[in-house]
Order: structure tokens, then C-alpha cells, then sequence
């Protein structure tokens, strides 16, 4: 069952099972869920985790809230910003669409060799970042053998990001077209609806959770997202520089505070759209069960 | 829904055409570059020493990584389902935190931390190199690996509840023996692939680690950084290629390895 791999872990499913605890379990379970356990625990993810987002949003207000501000307001800042949403809105679109074709294809069609095809969309989830720019380069970069070069140009930016996102939108589309009820499609069918229609009205709906879900996902993975343009990209400020490259090149020039503030900028972009995901997931899991 | 015979074919042209420019014919020139020139020049390009202190790097990494993600992934993977204390949902939030944070960010979050300029900066007088040093890139990865372990043990320990642990510790057995005899093997499945996912994505991971990373060609040069290296500063654009070959056959043995282990899991 190729179409689970990777689900679990990394895509985070929306919305996230807010697990109750196990009935009738032991106040003092042996071992691990006493305190003890439990302070170790939070000790090692605040050091791990939050102690150096804690240097970092502390960082970016050194210079108080104007000092930040000018930081991310700085023209290339600002322009690497744009690019980034840009760029990382496009992608998604174009996610929303093929992955649901793609997702499509996979259910509902049958030919020769799909199970490989199947496989071949976990691939990109599998592959280093950086591989996935020399893979690209390979075919669209400067020796490309069919005379397409797209380095150091957004469409270079786009088939990067396009690459690294495209298990997203198939993965969490596929399994719900595995489920959903056919027979609701043959009723609209019979009742003169067409192909077209009957998706619009019928499969599309159903798909929308789901969707929503995964082109969410792959939005705010392109926009954190690195390893993948570092090479394709370009890296012209106001062009094609996306905003992790400004960040990076504010590091390697020592000015950790405009880094440090960018970094709070992407991370806040990256939370209110996770946190938008949850809110909408949420909201159809209610309506879900109200149905039912 | 049903669809005639041309859509439907259409449909499927268009599906394989976008895989196709994606992801296969970019990887089949990859290949083709890389064994073009035959399998010798690849493998003498990948026993340079530089590459092989580069695998070497990523490999002790990964034996740093991995174990420590087993031993705090469980116990927060425990806490999160045994534990009833306050916080609980924060705790949930945190775990999840990295997947939404860019790796140059974790490497800028890093560095602010442990830098000689940064909060712990202490360190660095006392000899004791943080950022630029193996501790960064293991630090690093453990960030981006974070949540793997705790995912995947997460449902298991949800679907196996508490009955038999509690007739262990009924029948007399200490916490030790009840996790090592009970608890640990009825995860193992559910961990061994959190540990595969830890693996591959410490050897892929190249963002978060560049930024820690000092980058001296046979020292601090992870596998990725060498790939990156040998096609930005070396124009060695072959061996860029034939080093992310290696990566990429990696890969490919992770995915192998986790759709068996899907299948174990599922059957066990």
C-alpha cells in the first residue's frame, strides 16, 4: 500500500486527532507518564525546540518593534517576501489541479504500469531537497539536453517548489476518492448529469476537506522551503530570491538582526496558515458529524 | 462518474505528462549523466576522500540522531497518551512545531542559541564549539527529525492500551521490566518506521545544516553539502551528480524498506 507511505509523519493530518486520554488509565502508570518522565520530556523539546525559537523572536525585537519592522519593510526584504508568497501561491494552485487529477487518474482510471506511477509520487518526499535541484537542473538548467533553461527564473522557482510539493495534494485527495460513494455519481449520471457537472457538483464537494488540506500543506512548505532553489533559483534579490535566501545571506553578512526578523515573518505566515487549516478542518468535521 | 473513453484518456495523458517532465525524465538524465561515463568513473567519483569523509559525517549523524530520537520520542510519545497533567495540548503543539518551520530558520534559531554571539555563547569560551562543530548539525537534524519517533509510536501506544502493562505491574513487575517486555515490543513496528523516516531525513537534510555547518571539504561536509559544494564552488558538476546518485539510491532503499514495513505492520 504505497498510497499510505510518508502519510503518517509527514504529512501532518489535518485536522490533528486531539487524542483523548486512554479511558480508565492508571493516574501513576509505571514508568514513563509520571512526572519525572514528564519533566524530562519538556525539558528536552525547550531545548531542542523552543529555547532556540525563543533566541530568535527575542533577536528580531533587539531594536524594538520599529527596529523589526524596518527589518522585514527593507525593500529586498520586502521583495523576497513577495516572491516567496508569490511564488508558493502559484505552486499550490497548480498542486490543487494536477493533484486532483493526478489523484484521479490513480482511483478511477487503470492501465499498465500504475502501480510504478503510484510509487513515483512518494519519490519527492523521499529525496534530499538539495538532489531534487540537481535532478531539476539536470533537465531545465544550463546544459539542459532539450534546450529548456529556467535557472535563475521563476519558472525555475516553480518546478522546484512544484517538485518538493507534489505528494501533498494526490496524498490526502486519494484516499477520499477511495471512499467516496460512487453510487450518488451514477444517480447524477442517470439523471442526465453530465461528466463535468457530476464532478463540479457531486465528487468536488466531497473532495473540498481533503484538498483544502493538502494544497494548504504545500503552501506552507514551499514557502519555508530551501534546499530545493538554492540552485535553480538564482538568488537575484528582487527577482528571484526567495526569502529563506535573504535570510541566509543576512547570516553569512552578520546581520543577524534583519535574519532573525524575516525568520519571524515566514514563521508567522507559516502559523496563521496551519492555523486557518485546523480552523476550517475543524469546522467540516462538525458539519460532518452533524450530517451523520 | 462516468466518463467517456476520451476524457478519460485525456485526463491520464495529462496526469503522465506532468509526472513525466516532473519527475521521471529529470531523473533519468540524472542517471544517464551519472553511469554515461560507466559505473567506474561513478564509484571513483564517490571514493574521493572528501565523499568518503562526507558519508562518514552523515553517517555518524545519524548514530547520534537516531538513538536519541528513540529514547525521547517514546518518552514523549508515553507522556502525550499516559500522562494526564497540564499542558498536554501545548505539548502536542510543540512536537508539531518543526514541520512548520523552514529549515534556514532552524539554523538561524541555532545559531542565535549556541552562536558566540548568542545566549549560550558562554560555551564557546569554555572550548566547547557549538555552531561550526558537530554539535550544530547533530542539534540541527535532531530539530528537523523532532517529531518522526512521536508520530509513529503516538497510535500504537493509543490502539495497544493499558491492560497488559497493568497486569504486568499487577503480576509484580517494575516499571523497567513492563516498558522492556511489554510496552517497547508492541511498538516496535510503529518505531522501527519512525526510525527509517529519523534516517532518511537526516541524511537528506541540507538547509538546516548548512547554516551550522563550518563546510570544509573532507571535515564538516555532510553528503548534501557535498553535492552543493561540488556543483557551486567546485563547478565539478559530474561529481555533483554522482554524489546526489548516492543520495538519491539511498532513498530509494528508504522507500523500499518503508512500504515492507507498512506491510509488517498492517499484517501484525
Amino acid at each position: 500500500m504505497t498510497a499510505t507511505l510518508f502519510r503518517r509523519a509527514e504529512v501532518p493530518t489535518l485536522p490533528a486527532p486531539e487524542a483523548p486520554p486512554t479511558p480508565g488509565a492508571p493516574k501513576a502508570r509505571p514508568g514513563l507518564g509520571r512526572p519525572l518522565g514528564v519533566g524530562l520530556v519538556g525539558l528536552w523539546l525547550s531545548l531542542i525546540v523552543l529555547l532556540p525559537l525563543a533566541a530568535l523572536t527575542v533577536t528580531s525585537f533587539e531594536q524594538g518593534w520599529s527596529g523589526f519592522w524596518d527589518a522585514v519593510t527593507a525593500p529586498v526584504a520586502l521583495a523576497s517576501l513577495r516572491v516567496t508568497v508569490l511564488v508558493s501561491v502559484v505552486v499550490a494552485l497548480v498542486n490543487a489541479v494536477m493533484g486532483t487529477l493526478i489523484a484521479w487518474v490513480l482511483v478511477r482510471d487503470d492501465f499498465r504500469g500504475k502501480r510504478f506511477v503510484d510509487a513515483l509520487i512518494d519519490l519527492p518526499f523521499a529525496l534530499p531537497t538539495i538532489v531534487a535541484s540537481i535532478v531539476l537542473l539536470a533537465l531545465y538548467g544550463p546544459n539542459s539536453p532539450i534546450g529548456i533553461h529556467l535557472n535563475a527564473t521563476r519558472p525555475g522557482l516553480l518546478v522546484a517548489l512544484a517538485f518538493v510539493t507534489l505528494p501533498f495534494v494526490v496524498r490526502s485527495v486519494q484516499p477520499v476518492l477511495i471512499e467516496a460513494d460512487r453510487e450518488v455519481e451514477e444517480a447524477a449520471a442517470s439523471l442526465g448529469a453530465s461528466g463535468w457537472t457530476t464532478f463540479r457538483r457531486i465528487v468536488l464537494p466531497t473532495l473540498a476537506p481533503a484538498l483544502i488540506s493538502g494544497t494548504g500543506l504545500s503552501f506552507a512548505r514551499a514557502i519555508g522551503e530551501y534546499g530545493s532553489v538554492v540552485l535553480i533559483g538564482g538568488n537575484i534579490p528582487r527577482r528571484t530570491q526567495v526569502a529563506s535566501q535573504y535570510i541566509q545571506q543576512q547570516i553569512e553578512i552578520d546581520r543577524p538582526v534583519n535574519a532573525a526578523a524575516v525568520s519571524v515573518a515566514l514563521l508567522a505566515i507559516a502559523f496563521v496558515t496551519l492555523f486557518v487549516l485546523r480552523l476550517l478542518a475543524s469546522r467540516s468535521q462538525r458539519r460532518e458529524e452533524a450530517s451523520a | 462518474m462516468r466518463t467517456s473513453t476520451g476524457t478519460r484518456l485525456t485526463l491520464r495523458t495529462v496526469a503522465l505528462a506532468y509526472l513525466f517532465a516532473l519527475i521521471a525524465v529529470p531523473i533519468g538524465v540524472i542517471l544517464w549523466r551519472t553511469f554515461g561515463e560507466g559505473v567506474g568513473a561513478f564509484v571513483d567519483s564517490i571514493r574521493t576522500p572528501a565523499a568518503i569523509s562526507a558519508l562518514n559525517l552523515s553517517l555518524l549523524i545519524v548514530a547520534i540522531v537516531v538513538p536519541l530520537n528513540v529514547v525521547f520520542g517514546v518518552a514523549t510519545a508515553l507522556a502525550l497518551v499516559r500522562g494526564s497533567f497540564r499542558g498536554r495540548g501545548l505539548l502536542q503543539a510543540v512536537v508539531d512545531l518543526p514541520f512548520a518551520v523552514s529549515p534556514i530558520v532552524v539554523g538561524v534559531s541555532l545559531i542565535l542559541l549556541w552562536g558566540v554571539d548568542g545566549w549560550f555563547g558562554g560555551l564557546d569560551h569554555l572550548g566547547i564549539r557549538v555552531i561550526f562543530g558537530l554539535p550544530g548539525m547533530v542539534l540541527a537534524t535532531i530539530f528537523v527529525t523532532l517529531p518522526f519517533v512521536v508520530r509513529e509510536v503516538e497510535p500504537v501506544l493509543h490502539e495497544i492500551g493499558t491492560d497488559q502493562e497493568q497486569a504486568a505491574a499487577t503480576l509484580g513487575a517494575s516499571s523497567a521490566q513492563t516498558l522492556w517486555r511489554i510496552t517497547l515490543p508492541a511498538i516496535r513496528w510503529g518505531l522501527t518506521y519512525g526510525v527509517v523516516l529519523t534516517i532518511a531525513r537526516s541524511l537528506g537534510e541540507f538547509g538546516a545544516v548548512i547554516m551550522v555547518s563550518s563546510g570544509f571539504p573532507g571535515v564538516s561536509q555532510t553528503l548534501t553539502l557535498l553535492v552543493h559544494s561540488r556543483y557551486i564552488d567546485d563547478h565539478n558538476t559530474y561529481g555533483a551528480y554522482a554524489a546526489a546518485t548516492l543520495l538519491m539510491g539511498l532513498a530509494v532503499v528508504t522507500l523500499l524498506l518503508m512500504t515492507v514495513l507498512d506491510r509488517k505492520r498492517s499484517t501484525t
